[in-house]
């Protein structure tokens, strides 16, 4: 599995989204209460960006008149069509076994234990204070 | 891993799209500001448009009877970087949908100011002239890829005749618009004045879904939710292709081209196996009927692609596209509303070489002389 070093931690502000071109696939990272996921950015339906997909909540109803919000943020709503997926494993909330978006595990590591290993990428200055958000494919 | 998004494009797919040119039947251009109109409105009517606005033959004043399922039902990454609404920027267009999507040709259909569902129908007319004139302006003249409709509400038949006449001279539309929610069903001879005007002029009579004409959008009444109304949608173009059909207008002109617009076409065999099975037991009522109502379906009408019904199994759809015919079929995107339909991947089955250059292109090259 390759790991791809993206970006810091800080250049995806809370609640906001970057795309990277990783192996010829844009993947876009999605930061998300102090968490970030990795998906392909592509709806698997008719291939709209998922980078403009809206980031709602998991809303449910046990009854009608009552409405329940969970997972803020967490779930994505494609940007034409409205299907929602779980950014946590890109799977979809009406047919979660069929319909998938591909999603990429995340580590988050410090420049510093960056600075140390094989992966000092040349075209990213490395400050030992920072993390960096790597992508595996 | 999903099933969709993994699928191999077949080399044979790769190649026909690289060859063939889009003509996308359902491109919705938006009014950037009402003062855009203003040139195009006498005094009196930018005075009542600034004054009173907007009415609806519906209770719910300057807003529609149900929350759409995005702002101005549009795609979220449609929204121009200039500002203004989805729709409303030339350039954009063509760099997110005309260019890229390679369409030769895209018929405009505009929606701004539910023109056909204006209370004040001499307001309504005023209108519907303005956005004539503003569709060339704004749209025809600066980019000869987009097609203009005369938009030409029915239920002011008069009018509709007079503006027909004003823009068949300028001679620049494709197609005449009116609507399929109107007063009365469209088969009505009230309206049957705009029929013959449209087939002496050769012009196709378009119906886009929407308009609220002041019934319930459904045969039982008001729905709860959007999706419910959205829904309604088909049932209404059903109720329409029934009106037309047995209320005698294909008997009646017989080289009248209808063709509707955003209703999908998962509706037609039902509807008309329906049609021909009560025909049989009831045709003493309509003798103005020469023929079966399939048979006048399958040569006056043709139906734009989008929404596409999409059953779970692909074969299902390809049965569908069989019955409806792919002669009867135009390709149409909607772009930019949030239910649009990408070229590339709206057909989930597979379409031979002939029956895609016939949906994507052909059929509607020859229906508008394009």
């Amino acid at each position: 599995m390759a790991r791809h070093i993206v970006a810091r931690t800080s250049d995806i502000p809370p609640g906001g989204n970057k795309v990277f071109g990783v192996d010829g696939r844009d993947i876009v990272v999605f930061h998300v209460n102090g968490e970030f996921f990795a998906l392909l950015n592509r709806c698997p339906h008719e291939g709209a960006p998922l980078e403009k997909a809206a980031c709602v909540a998991r809303l449910t109803s046990p009854e009608p008149g009552i409405y329940q919000r969970s997972r803020v943020g967490e779930l994505l709503r494609c940007p034409w069509h409205g299907w929602e997926f779980d950014m946590r494993n890109g799977q979809s909330y009406f047919d979660p076994k069929r319909v998938k978006v591909r999603s990429y595990p995340v580590a988050i590591e410090s420049g510093e234990k960056l600075q140390k290993g094989p992966y000092v990428a040349e075209t990213f200055p490395v400050h030992v204070e920072d993390s960096y958000i790597i992508i595996e494919t | 891993m999903s099933d969709v998004i993994d699928r191999p494009i077949l080399a044979e797919e790769e190649a026909a799209k690289s060859r063939l040119r889009i003509i996308d039947c359902d491109v919705h251009p938006s009014i950037h500001a009402h003062g855009d109109l203003d040139q195009f409105l006498s005094k009196r009517w930018q005075e009542h448009l600034r004054t009173y606005g907007s009415h609806l033959r519906t209770p719910y004043i300057g807003t529609t009877p149900y929350p759409r399922s995005s702002p101005l039902i549009a795609r979220r990454d449609a929204w121009p970087p200039t500002g203004g609404p989805p729709g409303s920027d030339l350039d954009f267009m063509r760099k997110q949908h005309l260019d890229p999507l390679n369409v030769e040709y895209g018929i405009l259909q505009v929606l701004d100011l539910f023109i056909f569902s204006q209370q004040n129908l001499e307001f309504g007319a005023a209108i519907q002239r303005a956005i004539n004139d503003w569709q060339l302006a704004f749209w025809s003249d600066r980019d000869p890829r987009l097609k203009a409709s005369i938009l030409a509400g029915q239920d002011d038949t008069q009018f509709a005749i007079a503006e027909i006449e004003r823009c068949a001279k300028i001679g620049r539309y494709v197609q005449i618009n009116v609507c399929p929610r109107a007063n009365e069903p469209l088969g009505r001879r009230r309206y049957w004045p705009i029929y013959a005007r449209a087939q002496e002029l050769g012009l196709p009579l378009g119906i886009h879904v929407g308009g609220y004409g002041g019934h319930a959008p459904t045969g039982g009444g008001w729905p709860s939710y959007y999706v419910e109304e959205h829904q309604s949608n088909a049932h209404t173009m059903a109720a329409q292709l029934t009106s037309l059909v047995l209320e005698g207008v294909p008997e009646r002109f017989p080289d009248l081209k209808i063709v509707f617009i955003e209703g999908g076409f998962g509706w037609i065999p039902s509807a008309t196996w329906r049609m021909d099975r009560h025909f049989e037991a009831f045709r003493s009522e309509v003798p103005h009927l020469k023929r079966r109502p399939s048979e006048y379906v399958k040569e006056h009408f043709w139906f734009t692609t989008q929404p596409i019904d999409e059953p779970d199994e692909g074969k299902h759809l390809r049965s569908l596209i069989e019955w409806v015919g792919a002669d009867r079929l135009l390709f149409s995107s909607d772009y930019p509303h949030w239910d649009f339909d990408d070229p590339r991947y709206a057909f989930k089955t597979p379409l031979s070489e002939t029956e895609r250059r016939k949906i994507f292109n052909g059929n509607a090259r020859a229906l508008y002389k394009l």
